[in-house]
């Protein structure tokens, strides 16, 4: 167990390298209950959340999410996080754990008087099921057949007993589920859920291998309140025509770019660690955001971010590892190209 | 946990097996239990002259990388080179087919300073509570 975000978290069950390879090749269950929601109503809700995020809110359609980035006045962020539209004028938030207070302050601090601010995290439980089967396990333990649903598309579930929102969306790469239901249900689902011996816990670890392998940011390792999210998305999840708090920072870094984050791919299973030092052709050109074996790969991978005139794909650059220099290439994302999350 | 009677613990969860003035290193079933799934060890050249508490080899996880240190003075003439193949011996098996190296002992006085069974059982139970704390 270890601390994350005030919650004791399982870093592993059975053990993190077949926790991951139960994910990639059938049923993983992840307890996602630290992460937070926020509810957000009324007739100014819209322009009050495209002003706080940098993704397009107002052609979201009900039933329909968006990831994208909450900035400061400095274009540093405060949080990445899902947005889905649940009603004509009703918004849900999902954000991370360690940031979630800091957030419900900022967004607080930042609305109009026709919005209504709600935190629910305190009774809503979180789990993802991810894995190219899950949505045959689902059914299974569900009962009933599971309606089509698109990628990034959500919809209330009545089933087990309880009503379910189940969102089409993950943090694998893999197809997946993730499903949000009333606390007080959470030891009982999780329980239904793991009674189908296709579906194993997995922890923390293999959530960070998996994740890594995408090539999909960690809030406090590729992106915090120290840069923009330009190095990290390079324009990704930041909407053209700006009019987020933020913007004019991101449109200098957009137009102006001085690093990038890329993606390494090393020989050997020597893994990278975050901060180690990144070298081209012996000077310091930045430092690795997170790095790890890639159980898939069998080889060390790492995010890292460095000048943007040497993060071109193909480029090797030099790794500082525990005092000893490893050479890694630059390639493109994800490390593994063989997820089924959009089917 | 495992704790054979017939060896000699490192406070650093380091193993050691005394055969006439070679001893045998690995680490611990708590240590490797502690590191979950081994994926890759940097071993010692064999040769090379060491101190007892010298970081001679590499332990890395999926989490993260451990140092192993020399539990006591000598000429590293021997490693496990299988284990570069298959980390995961150190798992499966870390009091034998996991075994990291072997030290031609220059000291034997630095035996003394190691614990014995018992008493590295006694120190991981301590070091387990203060986790759970």
């Amino acid at each position: 167990m270890a601390e994350f975000g005030g919650w004791d978290m399982p870093i592993q069950y059975e053990g993190i390298l077949a926790e991951h390879e139960h994910t990639r090749t059938k049923t993983g269950l992840f307890d996602i209950c630290h992460m937070g929601e926020f509810e957000l109503t009324g007739p100014s809700a819209v322009a009050d959340l495209e002003r706080l995020l940098t993704m397009k809110v107002s052609t979201l359609a009900i039933g329909q999410c968006r990831y994208g980035f909450m900035l400061n006045e400095q274009g540093g962020v405060i949080d990445d996080l899902t947005c889905y539209r649940l009603g004509e004028e009703r918004y849900m938030l999902v954000v991370n754990a360690a940031t979630l207070d800091g957030d419900s302050a900022w967004i607080s601090r930042h609305l109009s008087s026709g919005t209504t601010f709600t935190d629910l995290s305190d009774g809503i439980a979180k789990l993802d099921v991810q894995g190219p089967t899950a949505r045959a396990e689902l059914e299974k333990v569900f009962g009933k057949k599971l309606q089509d649903l698109g990628y990034f598309k959500a919809e209330p579930f009545q089933c087990l007993g309880t009503e379910m929102f189940v969102s089409r969306t993950g943090y694998t790469g893999d197809w997946g589920y993730e499903l949000y239901f009333p606390a007080s249900e959470a030891v009982r689902i999780w329980r239904a859920l793991l009674a189908n011996e296709n579906i194993k816990p997995v922890g923390l670890g293999a959530r960070d291998t998996l994740r890594l392998e995408m090539g999909y940011s960690l809030y406090g390792h590729e992106l915090s309140t120290d840069r923009t999210p330009v190095a990290t998305s390079r324009g990704g999840f930041i909407r053209k025509e700006g009019g987020f708090i933020g913007e004019a920072a991101v449109r200098h870094d957009l137009e102006n770019p001085q690093e990038f984050l890329v993606a390494l791919e090393f020989d050997s299973k020597r893994a990278a660690r975050s901060h180690d030092k990144v070298f081209f052709q012996g000077v310091e050109t930045g430092m690795v955001t997170s790095g790890s074996v890639s159980p898939s790969l069998g080889k060390a991978v790492a995010l890292a971010f460095v000048k943007a005139g040497h993060a071109v794909v193909g480029t090797v650059l030099d790794v500082e590892i525990r005092g000893k220099m490893f050479s890694a290439k630059i390639v493109e994302l994800p490390f593994y190209k063989k997820g089924t999350a959009r089917g | 946990m495992a704790v054979p009677n017939d060896l000699y613990y490192a406070k650093t969860h380091e193993w050691l097996k005394i055969d006439e003035n070679i001893a045998t290193v690995g680490i611990t079933d708590f240590a490797q239990n502690q590191l979950s799934d081994i994926t890759f060890v940097e071993l010692p050249d064999v040769g090379r002259e060491v101190e007892a508490g010298d970081e001679v080899a590499v332990v890395e996880s999926v989490k993260a990388a451990s140092d192993i240190y020399a539990p006591v003075a000598g000429t590293i003439v021997e490693v496990n080179a299988g284990l570069e193949d298959s980390p995961d011996m150190i798992n499966a098996s870390p009091y034998d087919a996991g075994w990291l190296f072997k030290i031609e002992v220059r000291k034997e006085e630095d035996v003394d300073n190691l614990m014995s069974a018992e008493e590295y059982a006694e120190s991981c139970d301590e070091e387990a509570d203060v986790e759970e704390d």
